[in-house]
């Protein structure tokens, strides 16, 4: 069973870290991802960075502009990444946009992923209708989920037909923003929450976009299985060193 | 074959709506509506009587008579310049306002290189009384003075967009950025024949009135609707998309497409998309972009802020790679050039964007009796600091 499902079958609310692979520093990739495992964290999403990130905001596009300064590629992130499972045994997910995906070939791409012990995928740009009629036989090739997300806008039918494609879980974005740019959550993100809970969806929901801390972590998991933070752990990146993530992780796992 | 979109929101392979999910309800509410709401005889109705009354259509097609004798043939030039605020960009932003008060939008943004389709969208905005907050390079903000004071006189907000190479790009992100944080009161004016399926289709058929003005003035002028050759610059490619339209599967029309070489195709300071760029994905569009072996997109540069651009719409993607379009790169000074002797023969000073397509004549020869109608897309008032620097007047 691909790692993802056999995580989300576990009985605790998940705490999955997203970080942009080549921030700080270019060699930081390996280290970081193997800290956090440490720490507790259920799952990372490794950013793959790209030169124009559409969903995010000023965080996650700086952090995505310093890794190709520093030389960050998808070549050199599956060679830095190649005897990962040697020491990592949570899933991992590399999240990026399309086009260098694209560029690199998404055969080719899924395949190098297949090869290296890498769980999903999550391409925010590339919509569930293209990826089922062009992509998802080779995903599935590989072994690969491919992670849809949805927000409070996306209707109901919608949704249903992304769970319908999907398998492992489904991003919830918490509200219509890009990352980072809202934090805490009001009625409107409660109430939508609840509603996608009560939609008896076959795949477990996790939350992303906006929680930054144990008390927004607490209210995402409240309906959901899971939560991503993104944003919060890199400015926490730009202000500690790499071995010091036990410092922003335990207080929300509950474990200082 | 048709060179014009499909069904699926594709010209050849290029095109579709690669956004995030997002953005995926504003692009579906725009996809399901824009034809039904466009062609509706209310909205046909104030559509052409704003051109008219409003923007001054039908442009004139003007027989360029010395400039014709200098390169022995018969040039026309179409001139959008002559448009309510100075190019043809107005067209664009008419339709679209019209659309966003149907669909019950209050707030509207958009992305501006050259700052025309910025002072556009300003423009229709005042006319509706709608608020308008308007993305601008940074880089922009500076060459394009002029036009950031008109859209702040015509009460748009303009919010410098400070990533990347703070061009054209850029504030296209932001613009985009802005409307995923956005998504139920804004309509966002797309300025080009870019951007996600419905954008490309729904800019060309608002900007398709030129070719349809051309058609009718040609035949009135030579006794047939058809020239030999149509050209028009490409930034993002919406004048042109509007000077080829109603002819595109007319192949006994030529179609030459001018890009900007910028310092030159081989120097790294460019933005000739066809020669430097390869199938990819910008804005949301499949299409043809500058980018590295690595999938980032690269930043591209011109003289001319219009131009500025490392993709180009699907549909002159498709027009490149099927050959039914010409691509001429023309340089900043080849350009610069073509503005001053258009200024000096003609009586008429171009945007810089334009002067790209006046340069063709000094690369290609044309028959004596061939027929030769150019987009003279904008009027050069807003580049005149750049003309100063460029030539010490
Ligand atoms: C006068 C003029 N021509 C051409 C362009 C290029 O845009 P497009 O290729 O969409 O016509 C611009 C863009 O700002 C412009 O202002």
């Amino acid at each position: 069973m691909n790692r993802i499902n056999k995580k989300l079958q576990e009985d605790k609310k998940l705490l999955s870290i997203y970080f942009t692979a080549g921030f700080p520093h270019i060699d930081d990739t390996v280290t970081i991802i193997q800290n956090l495992e440490k720490s507790g964290v259920d799952m990372i999403e490794i950013g793959l960075p790209f030169s124009d990130p559409l969903a995010d905001g000023p965080t996650i596009q700086d952090s995505s502009k310093k890794a190709l300064q520093n030389g960050m590629t998808s070549e050199l992130l599956f060679e830095q990444l190649k005897d990962i499972r040697n020491t990592v045994s949570i899933p991992l997910i590399i999240m990026g946009y399309f086009n260098p995906i694209l560029q690199y070939g998404v055969e080719a791409f899924c395949k190098k992923c297949k090869a290296i012990g890498i769980d999903g995928l999550i391409i925010p740009d590339l919509p569930v209708d293209i990826y089922h009629s062009e992509y998802k036989s080779t995903f599935e090739n590989y072994g690969l989920k491919n992670i849809f997300l949805i927000t409070p806008q996306t209707s109901d039918e919608r949704i249903h037909y992304i769970d319908s494609v999907s398998d492992g879980f489904i991003y919830m974005v918490s509200s219509a923003s890009t990352t980072g740019a809202k934090s805490g959550f009001g009625n409107i993100q409660t109430d939508y929450f609840e509603r996608i809970s009560t939609m008896n969806l076959k795949n477990p929901q996790i939350v992303g976009f906006g929680i930054s801390n144990k008390d927004t972590f607490n209210q995402a998991t409240k309906f959901a299985k899971g939560a991503i933070i993104g944003s919060a752990f890199i400015k926490h990146l730009k202000e500690n060193t790499i071995e010091d993530l036990n410092s922003f992780i335990l207080p929300i796992l509950n474990k200082h | 074959m048709s060179y014009n979109i499909n069904e699926k929101g594709y010209y050849g392979d290029f095109g579709g709506a690669y956004i995030p999910e997002m953005l995926y309800p504003n692009i579906e509410e725009l996809r399901e509506n824009y034809l039904k709401i466009t062609s509706e005889p209310s909205f046909q109705e104030e559509f052409h009587q704003l051109l008219k009354d409003y923007v001054g259509r039908p442009s004139p097609l003007y027989f360029a008579k010395r400039l014709s004798e200098k390169y022995n043939t018969k040039i026309y030039l179409k001139r959008e310049d002559l448009n309510h605020t100075g190019a043809h960009k107005v067209n664009n932003t008419i339709g679209q306002i019209l659309l966003a008060k149907r669909l019950g939008k209050t707030r509207i943004i958009a992305e501006t290189g050259a700052g025309q389709h910025g002072v556009a969208t300003a423009t229709v905005c005042a006319l509706m009384g709608i608020e308008c907050v308007v993305y601008m390079g940074e880089v922009d903000i500076a060459r394009q003075a002029p036009n950031v004071a008109r859209m702040k006189m015509l009460g748009a907000k303009v919010v410098p967009a400070i990533s990347g190479s703070r061009t054209l790009k850029d504030a296209t992100n932001e613009a985009m950025r802005d409307w995923i944080n956005n998504p139920v009161d804004t309509h966002y004016i797309v300025g080009s024949v870019v951007g996600p399926h419905p954008y490309p289709d729904m800019v060309a058929r608002f900007q398709a009135v030129v070719s349809k003005e051309i058609k009718n003035q040609l035949l009135e002028k030579e006794g047939s609707e058809d020239p030999n050759y149509l050209i028009a610059c490409v930034g993002g490619g919406s004048n042109a998309a509007g000077t080829y339209y109603h002819y595109l599967d007319n192949e006994n029309v030529k179609i030459i497409a001018v890009e900007a070489a910028g310092k030159g195709v081989e120097t790294g300071e460019s933005a000739a998309t066809m020669v430097l760029g390869n199938e990819g994905i910008i804005h949301g569009s499949k299409t043809l972009l500058m980018q590295t072996k690595d999938g980032q997109i690269t930043e591209p540069y011109s003289i001319s802020a219009g131009l500025d651009y490392p993709g180009v719409g699907p549909m002159h993607a498709n027009l490149y790679k099927t050959g039914r379009a010409e691509f001429i790169a023309i340089k900043d000074d080849e350009a610069m050039k073509a503005g001053m002797q258009l200024s000096k023969l003609e009586g008429i000073i171009p945007a810089i964007e334009t002067s790209h397509a006046l340069a063709v004549f000094e690369t290609k020869k044309f028959k004596p009796e061939d027929i030769v109608v150019v987009n003279l897309s904008g009027r050069g008032d807003k580049d005149l600091q750049n003309y100063i620097d460029y030539f010490k007047l």
